[in-house]
């Protein structure tokens, strides 16, 4: 396609991009360098069917005249950016001062609130996206080998944890594993511990939600592999079987390095969507155990009763960036390799 | 003291003068909680719209929506049904509107008791009292010769007992789950070992001492007690759990009463259901609970004929003796008329024996999400409770000055 076609085909896109994707960006980047203005307070008598007492309110008046004056707040740059709530500086400059060894630094570190929603969200990252890549592959070769006739409903079998919207497919599995849900109490009488409960327990919440992603995200790579699965010449391989190669050594040699492109697509999309997970922790109840980067901006947004916009958008930011970093080995790969091509 | 007493417990003569129904014109949008009392509340302010347009969100997610909802001009909605609690980031925002004027012009039936005055503005109208005391199980209990516990170290006691006679694995209740109704707990708690939130006159936190580790201690022994899931129960799971008949000691709101003791589920539970005041904690005498109010507030962004109508359906609920007598079980309503049954024992208990009512300080809600999130390691063993209330003022503070508060 010659550039100038290009250009007028990618426009409306673009724009649309730009409109609804990069300037709510660019809007969120802006707000974090901002916090509340200073509130001012008064003492005032409250009355209420309990009695009255003397107590403070905002200063409405005097607040509305601050905000009218600089709408968007406090000008404090980095500030929200190295808070005890993200990025912590200060503590952690004094946590490596005061700490005698480095274990006890590092569970210093990852008791603070953004270090623990990153632990969380790369652990869940660095488990699901391998695991979800392979059992795909694998269920795409497989089905791949069945008989033409069973295909379709199978394959609509296997979509399925796709098709279920997270928040139901949690919320399914969140009920069986109760400690009275059919897997809660079964492993409860197999341990024989009345009090052991997957959904106290840190550690099994863990591996409850990677592995609700694995199962509610392999059916993404399955679709996609299955796919690239008919487009596999058979020459080759025929002639590998005349060679005498196994099945492995024909997946290895033929198949992996054909659908290779794919793989790195799926590689990419999937560590985009867990590095932004977030609805198994709501549908699991797991807001204890587990928190993400995801929930952190969601709890400042709507769980406190005072709306944190500075401290949500700079965690935004930050999993902006963190995604980016995530994903630079994979695109500077991608990038060489489209070079070399040409 | 007397004054609430007065008005709970008595009938008062007065006027029997209802709102004045003829609305004309205007549209009402009312934005509420969801429980069975709030429901008989819009519902009976819905028999005045007159030709007023009317539609109303029950939701127990409406603390999320009602600030965004409220700040946008005109705001979605024209009334929210608030509490204590989420009065506040209204009043911190300046999005609710004066009643003084509306309350003098439509508010006939409407006690004085019932008017929420801040700096001698009428912001709010309130029509029913709230808080989380015990209930009991009464067969059980007598079963084992153990006394109604009157403090959470005999809840404890009690429930060691019940767990010991092998009756019930997890005999004790309450809504622990992660969040706002932890931090829910830690309040009520605090507040009966006699603690303040902020060191006086300030927004410095002031929890992390001995009444802060006292009251996580109490905490922990409580949910040791608690089905092991306890951290994901919120209220409604936790009447589950007790209408299955797994529990026989509970803190719940007096709001939830009604629908454990309606005729749906296991009858000789539901009749085995006994109700008493909140329980106090550390030789404390004021209980370890929070009185709350719901009452009314007005959108200040919607127009003055909206807030008009809106107010005189709502008035009409706020001052109508055929609903709090029709729904007295629902409730303890403040409103006139209302001879308290059996299910208000809670509240009035809670009020007799000096409850406080929840704080209500523009930085409280900072506070209560803070401790929300960061005593779960405490509870789960993972770290002291030193530790926990270090990391919840800490994580209190860098939100407090985000907001401008420090």
């Amino acid at each position: 396609m010659p550039n100038k076609t290009f250009f007028w085909f990618f426009l409306p896109t673009g724009l649309a991009m730009i409109l609804f994707i990069g300037l709510p960006i660019i809007s969120t980047g802006i707000q974090s360098f901002y916090a509340q203005h200073d509130q001012v307070v008064k003492e005032v008598k409250k009355c209420d069917p309990f009695g009255c007492t003397v107590s403070i309110v905002v200063d409405n008046e005097e607040t509305s005249k601050i905000r009218e004056a600089k709408p968007l707040g406090k000008f404090n740059g980095f500030g929200t950016y190295t808070d005890r709530n993200h990025l912590a500086v200060e503590e952690i400059k004094k946590f490596w001062d005061e700490t005698e060894n480095f274990g006890a630094f590092v569970d210093q570190v990852t008791n603070l609130p953004f270090y623990k929603a990153l632990i969380f969200t790369l652990t869940y990252c660095l488990f699901v996206t391998p695991n979800v890549l392979l059992l795909g592959f694998v269920i795409a070769l497989s089905l791949n080998a069945v008989a033409r006739k069973i295909r379709g409903p199978l394959i609509f079998g296997t979509i399925l944890p796709m098709i279920v919207t997270p928040l139901v497919g949690s919320l399914v599995l969140f009920w069986m594993i109760d400690s009275q849900g059919i897997i809660g109490a079964n492993i409860q009488n197999l341990m024989n511990d009345p009090y052991l409960s997957l959904k106290s327990s840190k550690t099994l919440t863990w591996i409850t939600i990677i592995i609700y992603g694995i199962w509610h995200h392999s059916p993404f790579a399955f679709v996609v592999f299955y796919a690239a699965l008919q487009t596999v010449p058979q020459e080759p391989i025929e002639a590998a079987i005349i060679d005498g190669a196994s099945r492995f050594q024909r997946i290895k040699h033929i198949v992996l390095p054909h659908i290779y492109p794919v793989v790195t697509f799926v590689a990419l999309i999937s560590l985009m969507d867990n590095f932004r997970v977030f609805e198994p922790i709501i549908g699991f109840s797991a807001e204890g155990s587990a928190q993400s980067l995801s929930w952190l901006i969601y709890d400042n947004l709507v769980n406190e009763e005072v709306i944190l916009f500075g401290s949500a958008a700079a965690t935004s930011m930050m999993t902006i960036i963190g995604i980016a970093i995530l994903l630079a080995p994979v695109l500077i790969r991608t990038w060489k390799e489209f070079k070399t091509a040409r | 003291m007397r004054k609430i007493l007065v008005t709970l417990l008595f009938l008062l003569f007065g006027t029997s003068a209802f709102a004045d129904c003829n609305i004309k014109s205007g549209s009402i949008n009312i934005l509420a909680n969801d429980f069975p009392a709030l429901r008989t509340f819009v519902e009976t302010s819905k028999q005045c719209k007159g030709s007023a347009d009317f539609k109303v969100t029950h939701s127990s997610e409406h603390n999320k929506i009602a600030v965004p909802a409220l700040t946008a001009n005109p705001s979605e909605f024209s009334a929210r049904i608030a509490a204590n609690s989420s009065i506040v980031p209204l009043m911190n925002q300046d999005l609710i509107r004066p009643l003084d004027d509306l309350v003098k012009k439509y508010g006939k039936g409407i006690q004085d008791s019932q008017l929420i005055t801040i700096d001698g503005k009428v912001m709010a109208v309130a029509f029913m009292a709230n808080t989380q005391h015990l209930y009991y199980r009464e067969d059980v209990l007598k079963d084992l010769g153990i006394a109604i516990p009157k403090t959470y170290e005999e809840v404890v006691a009690a429930s060691e007992k019940i767990r010991a006679s092998g009756k019930m694995q997890y005999p004790y209740a309450a809504a622990y789950k992660a969040g706002w109704n932890l931090a829910e707990e830690f309040v009520n708690m605090f507040i009966g070992h006699g603690g303040e939130f902020f060191k006086s006159g300030s927004a410095q936190p002031n929890i992390n001492n001995a009444k802060g580790v006292a009251t996580l201690n109490m905490l922990k022994k409580l949910s040791e007690l608690s089905n092991p899931d306890y951290l994901t129960h919120d209220s409604e799971a936790i009447k589950v759990e007790w209408e299955s008949g797994n529990v026989a000691l509970m803190t719940l709101w007096a709001s939830r009463s009604g629908t454990l003791l309606d005729d749906e589920g296991d009858a000789k539970i539901t009749a085995a259901t006994k109700l008493t005041g909140p329980a106090t904690v550390g030789g404390g005498s004021i209980p370890a609970a929070t009185l709350w109010w719901d009452g009314f507030t007005l959108a200040k962004n919607r127009s003055d004929a909206d807030a008009e109508a809106t107010f005189r359906a709502l008035a009409h609920a706020a001052s109508n003796k055929k609903m709090v007598a029709d729904a007295a079980d629902q409730a303890v309503w403040l409103v006139e008329g209302f001879v308290p049954g059996p299910k208000s024992i809670g509240v009035i208990e809670a009020v007799k024996m000096g409850a406080k009512p929840y704080p209500m300080l523009p930085q409280m809600g900072l506070m209560h999400g803070a401790l929300g999130s960061e005593i779960v390691e405490f509870l789960q063993g993972k770290e002291s409770a030193e530790q926990a209330l270090k990391d919840v003022e800490a994580a209190y503070i860098s939100k407090a000055k985000e907001q401008g508060f420090l």
